[in-house]
């Protein structure tokens, strides 16, 4: 399992999503939080290339042994890749969320929502209270 | 009064010590007063055990039973031979009296069992999982609906074909209604399902086709056939099958099914008046995350051993909850195990045996009976160990007749399919003998002979 | 007195030695298959030995038979009674599961059960060849109104999920009659998953209702989402926190003020039988779980059996057949039959009858206790559970496993491991998993989701003041031994026929049936 850790350069999501934002293109993943909460993942079932989705609403699900998370969007757009790694190894969640554990990749249908989104000091801060 | 509590009043004052109350009535106090029952339960007074049990026996007396009569009754549940290994095994403590295995290091017995039961009904079907059981075979039938309406994401048309067992079609439109779906049903033609009705109701809306083989009027189907047809528009294939007959008849995972589910009765259980039996579902890999119900599966323990889990349990509703595959919680374990004991003990040559030996026997009953007087075939379908006739008499009156001789003659047919006026349903398994059969033949013709003519006992004034 | 299996001291907690059973590899009766060999073997044929062929076309038939086991019965029955061995089970130690009702399962009911009256009793038999039958159950219903204070009764539900959708699509068809379309139910947070499961599959949406701070139903957050969309709401009383709703009656009026039905979960009764009754709460519609409260056994998994009762307005709707009573004229017997007219009736839920030998065991069990019986069922289970409440909350197992919820307990109570968890670095996994070496089962674990690190604990009226006491015991050893070194807690059990499981690998590349 991965170390806990938060990287600088990724925006956060208060329910626990991370997205690497690259001018219009973002990618989005589960925080190391996220993951250890839920235990080892055994399945995660990837949406389909060219489905949209909406800020602040769920667009997968992530399953472990006992529980069932919803994923959420922390940007709005359409998908345009999905990392099918994950369906053969979900385990890679747990083992690498920021890298290899990355869930889908979208084009921003509205950039200007990045500066709603927290950096990693606020989301320590969030994680705190938690 | 029989008691199974151990309290003396000794140990009442020591336990309310410790507790720190009064009374037993104390820790009731929270009950308010206008919810608290301030009367005796209007129940009779306690029986000793061996009251009891004379009382229960008087009951049982009273109950014409397949030890005390020959029974031709099928539709459903047949009087096949249960070996003795399966109560000795199944009356076992540690298999009859532990919970559901959610602690799994002390339920490696029950685990395996699942596995083994999974293994079996695979093997049965010829699909690829199976789960470990649910109740029985008609709400089975409706457990798949729920299924092929969440896989066909928003179709809402069940078609189902008159061949299905009544009480599955029945359950099927109960549950249906909560679903918001329609039944739809496809007639027979010849005792078979009508292929080319079939293929006309099958459309964009369907999520699913019902079909049984063999049918509840004992004809064996062809199945494959009739599952090409359907599948014509993306529609799931269902198909109830008896498992016993699974020797002999082509399995409906050979047929092309995406689901085959049923009725496990005739795998080593009591006939007990209908239940409790267990139900079998098996399907294609394809559908295993929508499966309903507990799926064990393997894996290892810390040291490495081979062990047995409750597998992908995030379907089910201790962890989905709303959006559960299904809301079973408590199934048929106990009965699933005797369902696995009785597969090996038949074993497989057995089965295929008993196959073979029911559908000669049955041949030869229907040959037989189709030759008395009054008495003609209701279908010439192929069949294995049903089949039905029409009488020339009113069948309630020729079933007391021959009820009188000693034999439960068969299952009047007229109050499910009331197109088949005076027909009887008749079960010919492996414990009706030769000689059975030729009482029964002998039976009723004496009793079609007498009852001919007469009004309809419904029609005698009072 | 020495209790009979109290443990003297805390069991080995090491993996060096394994056990027997644990030495013993798995093996399935598949694996246990030699070409040739059989146990049954099925009588020779007495009729003309026509080809299959000619009876049942080659296109239909199946050309390979199934794999099924090659073994004799001797291997059959050492098979099963070696891996019986491999189950902890009632008859052997204390199972105090929450909500499960874990109590003895009397022998005298597997006898009257085994009766051939009963057992051999075909489900197509004429109800007049059936009396017996009939009037047990019959008698059967009639008790059970009684218990529960409703008047009519459905014997046909599987399960206590089984009657749950019966209860909800009761529930549709009566809204429907009124020409009525509603489209919600309420269920509290701390509701069995079977519960919210049932709504969706009747078609309803779940909508949850908060709970207090003492456990009961939030009557304002109620009040809130109570109006004329909203169907029915699902309760258990005593609920999964073991303790009673003391607003019941209102919260009745409420849903009923909006036309809703009021279902109850009968997991709990067994805390008030004789004592309180669900229909005298107000409650519309009950279903009773018979594997629970009376004395099914839980078969490792089933079969049990959830019987409904209901009030007036519910009854047109009942399942078919309905089981009816005739007087019989002029002095002779009452007669028994099926009534499969019932013009409201939702329809069927299953075949036949439903499961009538778990009708018969039941009955036998009630039969045996009597009125007076049951009532003192229920004070034993809640004195049991009030007593070993008050051993747990003794010592460091009341320091680091303290009760949820600061009330007298009914039936059963909900401890919180979070303290234990927090302070230890014990989960309540843990101790679970260290309880199975001392030699009980554990009880319920992270249910209700509303209690962190929860422990549901059911002692139920069967066990003894002996037993309870060295549950108790065994509780403290293990959170003695926990301060002392977490690390035993967290890598038990040590001694079970297997040790912990990988269940992750279980569910992400699932093997789910041997491969032949």
């Amino acid at each position: 399992m991965a170390d806990e850790s938060y990287p600088e350069e990724l925006r956060y999501h208060p329910e626990h999503d991370w997205a690497r934002v690259d001018a219009e293109e973002a990618t989005f993943g589960i925080t190391w939080y996220a993951q250890d909460a839920l235990g080892e993942v055994v399945f995660y079932e990837p949406p389909e290339i060219g489905s949209e989705v909406t800020k602040d609403q769920a667009y997968a699900e992530v399953e472990s042994v006992k529980a069932v998370s919803d994923v959420y969007a922390p940007l709005s757009g359409e998908i345009t890749a999905v990392n099918d790694a994950i369906s053969d190894k979900p385990e890679l969640i747990n083992e690498d969320p920021y890298g290899d554990g990355w869930l889908v990749r979208v084009k921003l249908s509205n950039p200007a929502e990045v500066d709603e989104l927290m950096d990693v000091a606020a989301y320590r801060k969030l994680l705190e209270d938690e | 009064m029989t008691r199974y509590t151990s309290v003396t009043d000794a140990d009442r004052q020591a336990m309310l010590d410790a507790i720190g109350a009064q009374s037993v009535d104390d820790l009731f106090e929270q009950i308010p007063v206008e919810v608290r029952l301030d009367r005796d339960l209007d129940l009779p007074p306690g029986l000793t055990e061996t009251e009891c049990f004379d009382h229960l026996a008087e009951l049982a007396e009273r109950n014409a039973h397949a030890d005390a009569e020959t029974c031709f009754l099928g539709a459903g549940m047949y009087d096949h031979y249960v070996p003795a290994i399966v109560d000795a095994i199944t009356q076992r403590s540690e298999f009859l009296t532990p919970y559901t295995p959610y602690q799994p290091e002390v339920s490696q017995g029950g685990l395996q069992v699942m596995f083994e039961f999974q293994t079996a009904i695979s093997e049965l079907t010829g699909l690829a999982v199976a789960n470990a059981s649910l109740y029985e075979g008609p709400s089975s039938v409706a457990s798949a609906a729920y299924l092929a309406i969440g896989a066909t994401k928003g179709r809402r048309k069940l078609v189902a074909s008159r061949g299905l067992h009544p009480h599955s079609r029945q359950t099927l439109e109960t549950y249906a209604r909560g679903f918001g779906a329609e039944v739809v049903e496809v007639g027979l033609d010849g005792g078979v399902t009508d292929a080319g009705e079939l293929a006309a109701a099958v459309d964009g809306d369907t999520a699913a086709v019902f079909l049984q083989n063999p049918n509840f009027l004992g004809a064996v189907e062809d199945l494959e056939a009739l599952v090409a047809a359907a599948k014509e528009g993306g529609a799931l294939t269902i198909a109830a099958v008896d498992p016993l007959t699974l020797g002999v008849v082509r399995s409906p995972g050979e047929c092309g099914v995406d689901i085959a589910l049923g009725e496990g009765q005739s795998l080593g259980g009591r006939l007990d008046f209908g239940g409790p039996s267990f139900g079998f579902f098996a399907s294609t890999g394809e559908h295993l995350r929508r499966m309903p119900g507990r799926i064990a599966g393997e894996t290892t323990d810390v040291d490495g051993r081979r062990g047995f889990v409750l597998a992908l349990q995030t379907r089910e509703q201790h962890i989905r909850r709303e959006k559960a595959t299904h809301n079973i919680c408590t199934s048929q374990a106990l009965n699933a195990l005797g369902g696995v004991i009785y597969l090996a003990w038949l074993g497989k040559q057995g089965i295929v045996e008993l196959g073979e030996l029911m559908a000669r026997r049955t041949a030869y009953a229907r040959e037989r009976l189709a030759a008395l007087d009054g008495v003609e075939l209701l279908h010439e379908a192929p069949v294995v160990r049903e089949f039905a006739v029409r009488l020339d008499a009113p069948v309630e009156q020729v079933l007391d007749r021959v009820a009188e001789d000693g034999i439960a003659a068969g299952y009047p047919l007229a109050r499910e399919y009331p197109e088949y006026e005076d027909a009887l349903l008749v079960a010919i398994t492996e414990r009706r003998s030769k000689r059975d059969i030729e009482r029964l033949a002998d039976a009723l013709a004496r009793a079609v002979r007498a009852s001919r003519g007469e009004p309809a006992r419904e029609e005698v004034p009072a | 007195m020495t209790p009979p299996f109290a443990t003297p001291s805390p069991p080995p907690a090491n993996a060096d030695t394994p056990t027997a059973q644990q030495r013993e590899t798995a093996t399935t009766i598949f694996e246990r298959s030699v070409a040739g060999r059989r146990a049954g073997s099925v009588p020779s044929c007495d009729v003309p030995e026509r080809p299959l062929d000619e009876l049942i076309p080659r296109n239909l038939r199946r050309e390979h038979g199934p794999q099924l086991p090659e073994v004799s019965e001797p291997e059959i029955v050492r098979h099963y009674n070696r891996l019986s061995r491999r189950n902890f089970d009632l008859d052997t130690g204390p199972y105090p599961l929450g909500s499960c009702t874990m109590k003895h399962n009397p022998r005298l009911n597997e006898k009257v059960a085994a009766l051939p009256g009963h057992a051999r009793l075909h489900p197509a038999q004429s109800p007049k060849r059936a009396q017996g039958a009939l009037e047990l159950m019959w008698r059967l219903e009639r008790s059970l109104a009684e218990i529960c204070g409703l008047p009519h009764v459905s014997l046909q539900p599987s399960a206590g999920s089984h009657g749950e959708l019966a209860g909800l699509l009761l529930t549709r068809a009566y809204h429907t009659d009124r020409g009525e379309e509603r489209s919600r139910v309420l269920t509290p947070d701390t509701s069995h998953g079977t519960n919210p499961a049932s709504v969706t599959m009747a078609g309803y949406e779940v909508v949850k209702v908060a709970t207090d701070e003492r456990g009961g139903v939030d009557v304002d957050d109620l009040r809130s989402k109570v109006d004329d969309d909203v169907a029915c709401l699902m309760l258990t009383n005593p609920n999964t926190l073991g303790v009673f709703d003391e607003n019941i009656r209102e919260i009745a009026e409420l849903v009923h003020a909006s036309g809703a039905t009021l279902y109850y979960d009968g997991a709990n009764l067994n805390a008030i039988m004789g004592r309180s009754r669900p229909g005298d709460m107000g409650f519309d519609i009950v279903h009773v779980n018979l594997h629970k409260s009376f004395s099914q056994p839980h078969g490792g998994g089933g079969p049990g059996a959830g019987p409904i009762a209901v009030s007036d307005r519910i009854e047109p709707y009942l399942p078919v057949p309905r089981v009816v009573r005739s007087e019989g004229g002029n002095g002779a017997a009452p007669t028994f039959d099926f009534d499969h007219d019932q013009p409201k009736s939702i329809g069927r839920l299953r075949g036949f009858a439903g499961n009538f030998g778990v009708f018969v065991r039941s009955y036998a069990y009630m039969r045996s206790l009597g009125g007076d019986g049951l009532t003192e069922a229920s004070e034993a289970a809640v004195l049991n559970a009030n007593y070993l409440l008050a051993r747990l909350s003794e010592g460091m197992t009341g320091r680091y496993l303290p009760l949820a919820f600061d009330r007298t307990c009914m039936h059963e109570f909900v401890l919180s491991g979070a303290p234990a968890k927090r302070e230890l670095g014990v989960k309540t996994l843990d101790v679970a998993k260290r309880l199975l070496d001392f030699g009980f089962h554990p009880p319920t674990i992270y249910f209700p989701l509303l209690v962190d690190e929860a422990l549901m604990v059911e002692p139920t009226e069967t066990e003894t003041r002996e037993s309870l006491d060295a549950l108790a015991d065994a509780f403290e050893e293990i959170v003695a031994e926990a301060e002392r070194d977490p690390q035993i807690a967290q890598e038990a059990p040590y001694t079970t026929p297997v040790r912990r499981l990988d269940e992750a690998s279980a569910s992400r590349r699932p093997v789910v049936r041997q491969t032949l």
